[in-house]
């Protein structure tokens, strides 16, 4: 279960934003935009680069320093995390190593996390949307007793400095802006792809700040007894395709799922599905695209058979070209999608297959 | 074994609609649901109690109506069911819904004994948080275990629990001690149809009703509205794009004329994505 569906009454909620008080005293030293790097067998998470982007502006506008944390066991391989920090927007790094922390786990990483921020007092806290970033933003939120808004779409520093995190709720039917008035740090995570990867600054450099893990091995229970990486790899690409195929309902049998996939292949892209299809077993739930599933910014999206709920909207609205291929010209997808086809997609899709494939091959030749 | 599952009655999402005018939600009709990944954390605890005995116990917090949901996860075979609710709780964040189950969780262990395990879904499908089950944990002091796609064993004996739990690119093996708090993933497992047994004991079967003192909780500040550190400041309907798709019109024929004039509509629209295509299509 989750919470408890707060933005439920919109006339109470309005209600509530006048008790603004003033912060405690206690908080007013918290200070600086920080973002939590997400650093794992050797890479940063795109979300957290993604994430240093928006940071940046939050920090500029706050008139603060932005922070990346990087936690992991070896300080070699994090200074080079912290170097990349540098090169997207952080200024300083905080860097805890210790050989305790070369796999996630809940409970060294809260620690560190916890004892950073008691320590460094950041009055924004950042994290990637991820399986481990919400492991351990509700676990961190928890222990400081702070607000922690999850799944943010747009984030906003207002007069009062604080900060306005925008979200959907109710699957998409409604965005709600949240904010932490009177805690600190202002906690909020944001899933792949939603904000833009900043452009690389090349050569930008920053500071690193040493803080280590006061916790030992005996401390704590869970262990890491192995990791199988996934035989399928695509499955955590779909979010960073350039090209995404993806059906709906308007496909009528799962077999048709098919026509979907040979599209996809053509382009070199990626398939997904429309939640019904998930609902209704036909397709994996890690390809499910929308607010409930992943969210996409590809360069080509194309929408066979999908009506387009809002729910789906959220999730594909950062593509740069969508199409949208349906048979009832008043779906809602006509209205988000930049180009549109009146059109049965089952009949539609294996035609524009073949002429992709043909107009592809005849420009290889070419090339 | 005593497990504990915390389940969430939610409104059927896939049937909201916003009043275009007030952007309220409108609630009329729209019927509830258990929350679908609850079930799954459900399923779940039954399996592990009809195989290594125990009892399961549900526990929700929510508005009196939310009893039908809790008659409903008793047809399905939980042993026990617990209904959280008092005003007090009216408007809770994430951070006071797990202060408010927390508490409720412990008079649970004081009342029928400490539980071994607490499971929840993943999130729930009308806020999609998935903040409440790692609160309970922290709070509760369990050791936390979210995003199970297995779990390989488990021996209430000697209190040993592996998991499989799925992580960015793969999935991690963890070994753990109970008591756990487990976030169970979805797909992980069938949900059984109640049997009639089961369904006539849960229409004999009391739900229990607690209100914030029962359930233990001595400071309603930290409940509802007053407990909840983030603020609701607006909700508006989102803004739909300002224009339309521009609509590819062929004459009808041929379906590969239709499909000749797509792609010539694509490449009209955005010149540099034949280059992205080709680049790509070469390395497919």
């Amino acid at each position: 279960m989750s919470d408890a569906a707060k933005p439920s009454p919109p006339a109470a909620a309005a209600g509530r934003s006048s008790m603004k008080k003033e912060l405690p005293e206690h908080f007013k030293a918290y200070r600086h935009v920080w973002v939590f790097i997400e650093y794992e067998r050797g890479n940063i998470h795109p979300v957290s680069l993604e994430l240093l982007g928006e940071g940046r502006k939050l920090a500029d506008k706050l008139d603060v320093e932005l922070a990346g944390v990087v936690i992991g066991a070896e300080a070699e391989a994090l200074h080079e995390a912290a170097l990349s920090c540098f090169e997207y927007g952080a200024d300083l790094v905080y860097r805890v190593a210790d050989p305790i922390l070369a796999h996630y786990r809940n409970e060294p990483f809260t620690k560190a996390m916890t004892d950073l921020v008691n320590t460094y007092k950041p009055e924004v806290l950042l994290l990637g949307a991820t399986t481990l970033g919400r492991d351990l933003a509700g676990s961190v939120a928890t222990t400081l007793l702070t607000g922690l808004t999850a799944d943010c779409t747009a984030l906003a520093i207002d007069d009062e400095r604080s900060l306005a995190a925008t979200r959907p709720t109710f699957g998409g039917s409604l965005m709600c802006t949240i904010h932490t008035l009177n805690f600190r740090p202002q906690m909020a995570t944001v899933r792949p792809r939603v904000m833009p990867m900043p452009e690389r600054q090349a050569g930008r450099i920053g500071r690193i700040a040493d803080h280590s893990l006061s916790m030992a091995e005996e401390d704590i229970v869970t262990k890491v007894l192995r990791f199988v990486p996934d035989r399928d790899s695509d499955k955590a690409q779909l979010a960073y395709a350039d090209i995404v195929v993806a059906g709906g309902l308007g496909l009528r049998t799962p077999e048709n799922l098919r026509l979907v996939k040979e599209l996809a292949e053509v382009l070199g892209g990626d398939y997904g599905g429309s939640r019904p299809l998930v609902q209704k077993g036909w397709i994996e739930a890690d390809r499910q695209i929308g607010q409930t599933g992943k969210t996409i910014r590809p360069k080509l999206y194309i929408a066979a058979g999908i009506s387009g709920a809002v729910q789906h909207r959220v999730g594909v609205e950062g593509a740069d070209l969508i199409l949208a291929i349906n048979t009832d010209a008043n779906a809602p997808i006509f209205d988000f999608a930049h180009l549109g086809i009146v059109a049965d997609a089952v009949s539609l899709l294996p035609a524009l297959t073949e002429a992709f494939r043909q107009r592809l091959s005849i420009n290889r030749a070419a090339s | 074994m005593h497990i504990v599952v915390c389940i969430k009655q939610v409104p059927d999402s896939a049937q909201i609609r916003v009043h275009p005018v007030t952007n309220t939600i409108m609630r009329q009709g729209v019927p509830s649901i258990i929350n679908p990944y609850d079930l799954f954390a459900l399923e779940e605890a039954l399996r592990w109690r009809d195989q290594a005995g125990g009892t399961v116990t549900i526990l929700t917090m929510g508005p009196p109506m939310a009893e039908d949901t809790m008659r409903k996860a008793l047809t399905l075979g939980a042993d026990r069911a617990v209904l959280l609710t008092d005003r007090c709780f009216a408007g809770s964040d994430t951070l006071a819904t797990s202060f408010a189950l927390a508490t409720a969780i412990g008079k649970i262990g004081e009342t029928w004994g400490p539980p071994d395990i607490v499971f929840t879904g993943k999130q729930t499908i009308d806020g999609d948080t998935a903040q409440v089950g790692p609160g309970i944990a922290k709070r509760l002091r369990f050791n936390q275990l979210t995003y199970v796609a297995k779990i390989d064993s488990l021996d209430p004996e000697s209190r040993a629990i592996t998991v499989e739990r799925r992580a960015e690119g793969g999935l991690q093996v963890l070994q753990s001690r109970l008591p756990v708090l487990i976030t169970m993933l979805e797909g992980t497992n069938e949900l059984r149809r109640g049997s009639l047994d089961s369904a006539l004991r849960a229409a004999r079967a009391e739900v229990v009703r607690w209100g914030a003192a029962e359930a233990g909780v001595e400071d309603t500040a930290k409940c509802g509205l007053r407990g909840s550190p983030t603020v609701v400041k607006h909700v508006f309907a989102p803004k739909p794009r300002a224009e339309k798709a521009q609509i590819i019109e062929t004459a009808a024929g041929p379906v590969r004329t239709q499909a000749d004039a797509v792609i010539a509509a694509i490449f009209a629209r955005q010149p540099g994505i034949e280059s992205d295509l080709l680049r790509l299509a070469r390395h497919s």
